[in-house]
């Protein structure tokens, strides 16, 4: 298979259950190493680096399963994320709770948990840890941003507020997006590219208008489960 | 309220009052505690920030012991520069073993420490020429105290002390020190770092952090304030033996910063304390205090898992209703 | 150069103290295999089983098999103390940190030893050997007790029963099911719990017999349960965590580099053996013969 992300875009993959997109993820952002294969990013070959690399070099993820620092406040959780990146991991001296304030509120502003700053992470409701993923993810100040069911889990209506909330955040700091979805409402309608997968397979790529009138996406997929 | 009194402070500079107050025995339980106290606050960096568990840190406890005690005994180096060096190689040695036990998680991780500590222990044990072998080095002498004793005595109001009192007091101030650093790293940017090792090490590399070099780099500060308590401990006993370094030793640091309470900064510290003063009162009335001991823990780990300082908070957070920020709780 | 008889009678005893060392750690590794909890109370349960043979000789004597009587009735008690132990506190530790399923059998070791204490003293304790078995051989100039002889051939007897229970019977499935995969275990509606009980009332069993069985050869002291764990913690180490032909394996390299040790090195035979488990963990932490954990 062999797909490319355009900066800037937004592009989504979709397929049924097991077509291997999150394996897909996985191997872009070096947590499995593929048997072959290449993955390019900014004309680098970073094929099986390792994630910390990776992260430098400005790709950010978020999981399927949620995935922050459950016992750490939410802003704590935002806070590593910067201290991290701006690599003053290792400053064994300066008192950490003085660093990175600003941006740390203006983000969580951004992502709309200001209010619940100092609420322990574990114990948010699940739309809002899956925002503080999205804040994690961005205060790593990301070109490319690759979000594995952003959704997932929630309901309508909090869907369309995360989706909203992405687009916009996309929009705002020029982040390339690439993303896995399950609705295909969502898909449809934030896209501007669609990659089909199946059993481990492109079997589509292009415009949502393309996509939606390919006959083969309409068998095995569309077809199928609608 | 509660929580702006300097509490830290406080108890330090109660415990300067220590040997004035009380008698020489009160000054001999103080002296351990303060030393164990920094024993389990390293190793708690470890385990209740970084979310490593060693089974192991006895190790670094008894090189750190023996180099102090070599470098007094055998080289005749003063005490001012056997001291540091018990941090020194304490922490060289973390660095290479460390090397290795981050390669491996959880379990593996804890048996490597073990491993290591056991060949540590076995050296001791059996290197006569050098460690004194099975029958320990006895007779680490005191650093001397003479130029610090004719200041105090010039001054009739500071009382008189014995040279185990001088001892307690350097104890005291270089424990404090430690302990201070200690607490600046946790509340570093580097301290936040472990901490999203401990809560998620996938999404930590995620954020860009290279988890192993981080876990490296624990261990070793770890070790070398392990060592510094090893390096203050076997002048305290008297004597150095290579028990000190066996794993029952790691267990017993292990079991203070528990009964504590791992999530906190000075549940060690309060592990520490209680469990020596508990010691001294139960071995006056029954020789079995393991059996206290092991019921202590068995109680601790069914109905408090957050150590003392955990149920203390959780009182404090009832009376007050007001989550404290700084506290992340044991699990 | 050392003579033969002497090299033959260091392999020797390194093959009986290894069979001993399986006998212990195989229950270690069954426990770990299964519930994933290394079972630092497992070295007590060792020690319980030779001051309760030692017990049970006191009060029926030595004559006409008793010895044997004594031993099975020492490892019994310790299997059904190690299921009181499973079914009243552990198993509520379940699905917590591993540290405090660490931490709750390192406190079994204070208490129970500490009850060993208080019943037979800290006196040493001996127990003769069984008069069929009193006896030696001669062979190439060494002398071989019948008693460390009838360990030789016990050892891979139990090895092969053990062996047969786990391949062979449905409580054996079970347990192998168990070690890969316990959710789905549970799911398939087998009782799980009942499963884990059963497992520490063997891996008590052989810990208990182990002890029972040494009592003849060694003084039977307070202190030989933190002694032997460690080492039965070594061989499953470099056998692999969970692999029963593993720790048998473990088991033989250890007796071998002990003995030979002190013939080569005396006086670092024991750093020898714990640098070997931090090679093994070094290279392939699963051991020679285990499988990677998921």
């Amino acid at each position: 298979m062999s797909f490319t992300v355009p900066r800037g875009s937004i592009s989504a993959i979709i397929g049924p259950n097991g077509a291997g997109k999150t394996t897909l993820f996985n191997l872009i952002t070096g947590h499995l190493e593929p048997d072959s294969g290449h993955v390019v990013f900014k004309e680098r070959d970073v094929t099986g680096i390792a994630p910390h690399d990776l992260c430098r070099l400005g790709m950010g993820r978020s999981f399927q399963r949620t995935n922050i620092f459950p016992r750490l406040t939410v802003y704590e959780n935002i806070q590593a994320a910067y201290v991290s990146h701006r690599g003053r991991g290792f400053d064994l001296v300066t008192p950490v709770a003085r660093l990175y304030r600003a941006e740390t509120e203006s983000l969580l502003a951004a992502v709309g948990l200001l209010d619940k700053a100092h609420e322990t992470s574990g114990f948010l409701s699940h739309g809002n840890q899956k925002q503080l993923e999205l804040g994690i993810a961005l205060a790593l100040e990301p070109e490319l941003l690759l979000l594995d069911e952003p959704t997932a889990g929630m309901s309508a209506t909090e869907t369309r507020e995360s989706i909203r909330l992405i687009e916009r955040l996309a929009a705002d700091r020029g982040l390339t997006l690439l993303f896995t979805e399950h609705d295909m409402e969502v898909v449809f309608s934030i896209a501007h590219r669609i990659t089909v997968l199946h059993q481990g397979r492109v079997i589509a790529d292009g415009p949502p208008a393309e996509v939606r009138r390919d006959p083969e996406v309409k068998r095995v997929y569309l077809g199928d489960s609608r | 309220m509660l929580a702006r009194v300097p509490w830290a402070l406080l108890v330090l500079i109660a415990a300067f009052f220590v040997p004035a107050a009380g008698s020489r025995f009160y000054t001999f339980v103080a002296n351990d505690i303060v030393i164990w106290a920094l024993f389990a606050t390293s190793l708690n960096l470890l385990v209740g920030y970084t979310g490593l568990v060693s089974f192991g840190h006895a190790a670094y406890f008894g090189i750190g012991a023996y180099t102090t005690g070599i470098l007094l005994k055998k080289v005749g180096l003063p005490f001012l520069l056997a001291f540091p060096a018990a941090g020194v190689v304490a922490g060289l040695c973390a660095l290479v073993f460390g090397f290795f036990c981050v390669r491996l998680t959880r379990i593996y991780f804890a048996m490597l420490t073990l491993a290591f500590a056991q060949i540590v222990w076995a050296i001791c044990f059996k290197w006569n020429e050098v460690t004194g072998g099975e029958q320990g080095m006895p007779d680490i002498p005191y650093p001397r105290f003479d130029v610090v004793d004719r200041i105090v005595s010039a001054v009739p109001a500071l009382g008189s002390y014995r040279t185990s009192d001088y001892y307690y007091f350097t104890c005291l101030v270089l424990v404090a020190l430690c302990i201070w650093a200690l607490r600046r790293i946790v509340a570093s940017p580097f301290g936040r770092m472990l901490t999203t090792i401990r809560e998620n090490a996938e999404r930590a590399e995620f954020i860009g952090v290279n988890v192993r070099r981080y876990e490296l780099a624990a261990f070793v500060i770890a070790g070398v304030f392990a060592g510094l308590a090893g390096g203050l401990f076997g002048i305290f006993n008297r004597g150095v033996f290579p028990d000190f370094a066996y794993w029952t030793k790691s267990s017993e640091v292990l079991i203070m910063t528990l009964l504590g309470g791992m999530g906190t900064f000075y549940g060690p510290a309060i592990g520490a304390l209680v469990l020596i003063c508990l010691n001294q009162q139960i071995v006056s009335y029954t020789e079995y205090w393991p059996l206290i001991l092991g019921s202590i823990l068995v109680v601790l780990l069914f109905v408090f898992p957050g150590g003392l300082a955990g149920a203390m908070l959780a009182l404090r957070r009832r009376l007050v209703r007001k989550t404290p920020r700084e506290v992340q709780t044991g699990a | 150069m050392p003579d033969l008889a002497f090299v033959f009678a260091q392999s020797l005893s390194g093959l009986t103290a290894a069979m001993f060392l399986f006998l212990i750690a195989s229950g270690l590794s069954l426990i770990f295999g299964v519930l994933r909890v290394l079972n630092f109370a497992h070295g007590t349960f060792y020690m319980l089983g030779a001051y309760s043979a030692f017990q049970i000789v006191q009060w029926i004597g030595l004559d006409g098999g008793r010895f044997w009587l004594a031993a099975l009735g020492a490892a019994l008690l310790i299997a059904a103390l190690g299921g009181i132990v499973e079914r009243v506190l552990f198993r509520h530790l379940y699905g917590k940190e591993e540290l405090y399923q660490l931490l709750f059998t390192y406190a079994l070791v204070l208490i129970l030893s500490d009850v060993a204490k208080i019943i037979w003293g800290t006196q040493q304790k001996s127990v003769s050997r069984p008069p069929e078995l009193s006896g030696a051989f001669h062979v190439f100039g060494a002398t071989v007790p019948h008693y460390n002889l009838f360990i030789l051939l016990l050892g891979p007897a139990i090895a092969l029963a053990f062996w047969f229970v786990l391949q062979r019977t449905r409580a054996g499935r079970f347990i192998r099911a168990a070690a890969l995969d316990r959710e789905t275990l549970g799911a398939l509606g087998v009782n799980v719990d009942g499963l884990y009980t059963w497992v520490f009332v063997l891996a008590s069993f052989l810990g208990g017999l182990g002890g029972a069985l040494i009592a003849p050869m060694r003084a039977t002291t307070p202190g030989m349960d933190t002694e032997v764990i460690v080492e039965a913690f070594v061989v499953v180490v470099i056998g692999g965590l969970g692999s029963f032909w593993g720790t048998f394996l473990g088991a033989l390299i250890y007796g071998q580099v002990l003995s030979f040790g002190i013939l080569f090195f005396p006086r670092f035979s024991i750093f020898a053996v714990f640098a070997l488990m931090a090679a093994v963990l070094i290279i392939r932490p699963w051991g020679l013969l285990g499988r990677p954990l998921r």
